[in-house]
């Protein structure tokens, strides 16, 4: 049963469109994501649900209700800042109590009401401090508990840990899902993280530039990416460049050898140019039926740790490839100059044009580890 | 939720009016001869007039030199060398709100006055002494954080060493490498204590000194007309210096704003 | 000053060698500026304190202070605080409303700097001038005197207006005191961070409610430490008084001027008591003043 409904939300400032074709239904008690870079309009279309910004086209609805005109201060939605907008003058029971003084709440049950929520928020102590006597991440649970306290319909949090260090990211992200778990709060997250993405959400909505790039799992997006954008967006790829032979049967030639695409390709006709992009973790060592197969030389290995990243030089000057394998100490790794082979499948490979790939912000196979 | 704009608006055409409405009276006022003009043609050829506002004009110049002679050297040290004196130098430039001008003039007078063991206030030169003193104690505050917010948008530390280790003494990294960088920020300050300074009534009465404040106040008393035409230039200057602040001051943040000599 | 210090050695910069040399040499550098300060600031102020305490045979008295509860001294200090508080506080209260057009009341924004630029000029436009001007515009034949009775029929002066008492002194303060209230105000209100009133909507609040629970409290300390500002710097004024009345009206700073002068009963001790307790009413001014812009600034952090 659809719980937050939005049907073709569009904002236009003037003649640019910052959120466009939007649509979306989420159930009840889902935890999803809107990830994208800068500007791409995932905290646009956040403010528009909060009732911040006013659509210009489309309807919103949760749980049957439109609420699309209403104004922000009835929505009952309860919103987390990237800025925590703590109130400086108030403490923090009183903070978190806000929402429930507003709907002149009795003062008992406020109390309870705050009491329950530091303890889920792990800060029971710190009821009488101030928002400026808080850490960063101190000050994020507070802001949580603030937005929970009134039981909103829904939770909006927009990039609420981008401010924090690393570490403390982790481990507030981790509460968040928790929490967010143990009410069954239907939520919605606006990250340009994608690690944060990809470990938080049951569903993910890619956006770039206003536009839905790709709405699935994190397993789905992240293999099964449906756009070249969602691709280079989401994980590491590398890119090899290819000559389409047959687009219909699905086959083209890299560094002279024949490769097979699962399906048909739309990104060339035949003779013309495109690229090929892979993942590092779908890249296995040696030759295996089934398989495309590649043949190269080792041009350098780099040891990460956990990973052994190896970089392979196609004789033919077409480029170069890089695979991830696990670390395996009773294992040789390939010496630079030697010969290898690799294998992959066909379902792997993500056929682009040229100018998709000449569009990337980040040249994925840079050479980066 | 946005608030009634047609009260923003009438509270805002009141503070228009309230604040014109006292230009054009004195503007109208000093067109009110026959003929037309004549108050500031009375104004140009009044000698006194020039001369006032030279004087007022030397003294200015002189207290901004001194001003800055003492403040940069200062600000720039502590800020290098004894963060912890920045409590006290800022009480110390608080202290001119504290005493305002009547009392220091008061207390200057009778320190160095009569029969005191300087006697500046006895002599012509003395008087200028003291009242230069006073008008640099008076723009300490304005000065003093024009001079602090410059310092602390260039980097001080890293620029002192950058250039003791080329081989300058102190007097060249003020001189050169300080101060220069410190132009923009000193701006605002110098034309706010230049601003104070010609319009000064009460210091350079009580030290009889023949500046503008004063020379304006006598004519006030004895010629309306001209008087009003004064004022027009005198109101003139003022929004020329503050206009010239807002301009070029528009990079500096933490701008003091000023009350002048009341 | 600067000469005296010894060339500084790139040995010493990058040596860790502090301890004697170093505390030495640093004083230098400040002295200049604690002599200026105590040649010019403190020793006045230390001649009129100590002169406050003194007879005029140079003993040690309080007389000097008793005697500020005679003559027309207590009205004088009733007079200046009457004036001060009513200035600043209605000088307060329209600063405020004019800041809040014009950040958050929905007006253009040119009339923001403009409004900037103005109350910049005007709260440095008092003195002489300024007594001059509202002479020429409030006064028995000002121009909106004139055009009243002119146009309107209404004799400001017939129905007992007076510029030249203490109402029309207060008229007078206001034009440099709402200034300086809008130009501390402003960025006060600009530090309202948006979120906040979002974060208040959000919650369910009403605008009213956002305004009782969390933006008055925030500006709470900024407006009152202003209102404190105000209160010391109209009392602290002698030129505008002195210009616009002539000495007429009683005010404190113009009582201390006029001992200067020469008028008052020549009581040097009692003009300097006169003047303590003038500096004592600004300190505490002040001081209250600086603590709340404190307060106020931690909660901007």
């Amino acid at each position: 049963m659809s719980y937050l409904t939005l049907t073709g939300i569009q904002k236009r400032f003037g003649a640019t469109a910052a959120v466009d074709d939007f649509n979306l239904v989420a159930e009840r008690g889902e935890f999803i994501s809107f990830l994208g870079p800068s500007g791409c309009g995932k905290t646009t279309t956040l403010r528009m649900i909060a009732g911040f910004e006013q659509p210009t086209a489309g309807t919103i609805l949760v749980d049957g209700k439109d609420i699309t005109s209403q104004s922000p201060n009835r929505r009952n939605v309860g919103m987390v800042f990237q800025s925590y907008a703590l109130f400086p003058n108030m403490t923090v029971a009183d903070n978190v109590g806000f929402g429930l003084r507003v709907r002149k709440r009795p003062k008992a049950e406020i109390k309870n009401k705050v009491g329950e929520l530091l303890d889920l928020i792990h800060l029971p102590d710190k009821a009488e401090r101030y928002p400026w006597q808080l850490s960063g991440g101190q000050q994020q649970r507070v802001a949580l508990a603030r937005a929970l306290a009134i039981e909103p319909q829904l939770l909006l949090l927009d990039e609420p840990l981008s401010a924090l260090d690393a570490k403390i990211r982790i481990i507030l992200r981790a509460e968040i899902r928790a929490i967010q778990r143990k009410l069954g709060i239907t939520t919605v997250y606006v990250t340009h993280d994608q690690e944060e993405a990809l470990s938080l959400s049951d569903r993910i909505v890619v956006m770039s530039e206003g536009r839905i790039e790709q709405i699935g799992t994190p397993f789905e997006i992240y293999n099964f990416p449906s756009t070249a954008f969602v691709a280079r967006f989401v994980g590491t790829l590398n890119v090899v460049g290819a000559r389409v032979l047959d687009p219909v049967a699905g086959t083209l030639e890299v560094a002279g050898q024949p490769i097979r695409a699962a399906g048909a390709i739309k990104a060339g006709h035949a003779g013309a140019t495109v690229s090929v992009a892979l993942r590092p973790e779908i890249i296995s060592l040696g030759s295996h039926d089934g398989m495309n197969q590649l043949n190269g030389v080792v041009d350098d290995v780099t040891f990460l740790g956990a990973v052994v990243r190896v970089r392979i030089r196609f004789t033919d000057g077409s480029g170069t490839i890089a695979f991830d394998t696990f670390n395996n100490p009773h294992l040789a790794v390939p010496d630079p100059g030697t010969a290898i082979t690799i294998s992959f499948p066909p379902e792997a490979c993500l056929v682009l044009d040229q100018a998709e790939v000449a569009a990337a912000v980040v040249p994925e196979d840079s050479g980066a580890a | 939720m946005k608030p009634s704009k047609i009260a923003s608006w009438i509270v805002f055409i009141a503070g228009f009016l309230y604040f014109f409405v006292p230009l054009i009276g004195t503007l109208v006022f000093s067109l009110s001869t026959d003929p037309v003009g004549r108050s500031y043609s009375n104004m140009f050829a009044d000698p006194q007039f020039f001369a006032s506002l030279a004087f007022s004009a030397v003294i200015g110049v002189m207290t901004i030199a001194f001003s800055i002679l003492i403040i940069v050297p200062t600000a720039f040290w502590v800020r290098l060398r004894m963060p912890q004196l920045r409590p006290v130098i800022e009480f110390v430039t608080l202290m001119p709100f504290v005493i305002p001008p009547v009392i220091l003039v008061f207390g200057l007078i009778h320190a160095y006055g009569g029969t005191t063991l300087i006697p500046l206030a006895n002599s012509d030169f003395g008087d200028n002494i003291l009242v230069v003193a006073a008008y640099v104690v008076l723009s300490l505050p304005y000065m003093y954080r024009s001079v602090d917010a410059g310092l602390r948008a260039i980097d001080v530390r890293t620029i002192t060493e950058a250039s003791q280790s080329l081989g300058a003494g102190w007097v060249r990294i003020l001189w050169q490498i300080i101060l220069p960088n410190l132009r923009v920020a000193l701006l605002s300050g110098v034309f706010l204590t230049f601003a104070i300074v010609i319009g000064e009534y009460t210091i350079a009465t009580f030290l009889v000194r023949p500046s503008f404040g004063p020379y304006l106040s006598l004519l006030g008393q004895t010629n309306v007309y001209q008087s009003s035409a004064v004022t027009i230039v005198s109101f003139a200057l003022t929004w020329i210096a503050m206009g010239l602040i807002n301009v070029i001051g528009r990079r500096s943040p933490n701008q003091v704003q000023v009350a002048g000599g009341r | 000053m600067t000469q005296a210090a010894p060339p500084i050695n790139a040995r010493d910069v990058l040596s860790a060698r502090p301890a004697r040399r170093k505390p030495r040499l640093a004083w230098l550098g400040v002295v200049p500026f604690f002599a200026f300060a105590a040649a010019f600031l403190a020793l006045p102020v230390a001649f009129l304190i100590i002169g406050s305490f003194q007879d005029s045979s140079s003993h040690f008295t309080l007389q000097n202070y008793a005697n500020l509860t005679t003559q027309d001294i207590p009205n004088a200090y009733e007079t200046s605080i009457e004036i001060s508080l009513v200035t600043a506080i209605g000088g307060g209260i329209f600063g405020f409303a004019l800041a809040y057009a014009v950040i958050l009341g929905g007006l253009p924004r040119f009339l923001r700097t403009a409004l900037m630029t103005f109350s910049g000029v005007a709260s440095n436009f008092a003195g002489v001038p300024l007594a001059l001007a509202f002479v020429f515009t409030l006064g028995h034949v000002g121009l909106v005197t004139t055009l009243l009775h002119d146009f309107l029929g209404i004799d400001i002066y017939g129905a007992g207006f007076n510029l030249y008492t203490k109402i029309g002194l207060e008229i007078v303060y206001m034009y440099f005191q709402f200034p300086l209230m809008v130009l501390i105000v402003a960025p006060a209100l600009d530090g309202l961070k948006r979120e906040w009133r979002e974060a208040s909507e959000n919650l369910g609040a009403t605008s009213g409610q956002y305004w009782r629970h969390v933006a008055l409290p925030i500006l709470a300390p900024t407006l009152l430490g202003t209102v404190i500002l105000l209160f010391g710097n109209a009392f602290g004024a002698q030129a505008t008084a002195y210009q616009l009345t002539g000495g007429t009206i009683n005010l404190v700073t113009l009582v201390i001027s006029s001992e200067m002068r020469g008028d008052v009963l020549n009581d040097p001790g009692l003009g300097y008591a006169l003047a303590m307790g003038m500096v004592v009413i600004m300190a505490i001014a002040i001081t209250l003043y600086s603590i709340l812009q404190r307060r106020s600034e931690r909660w901007f952090r």
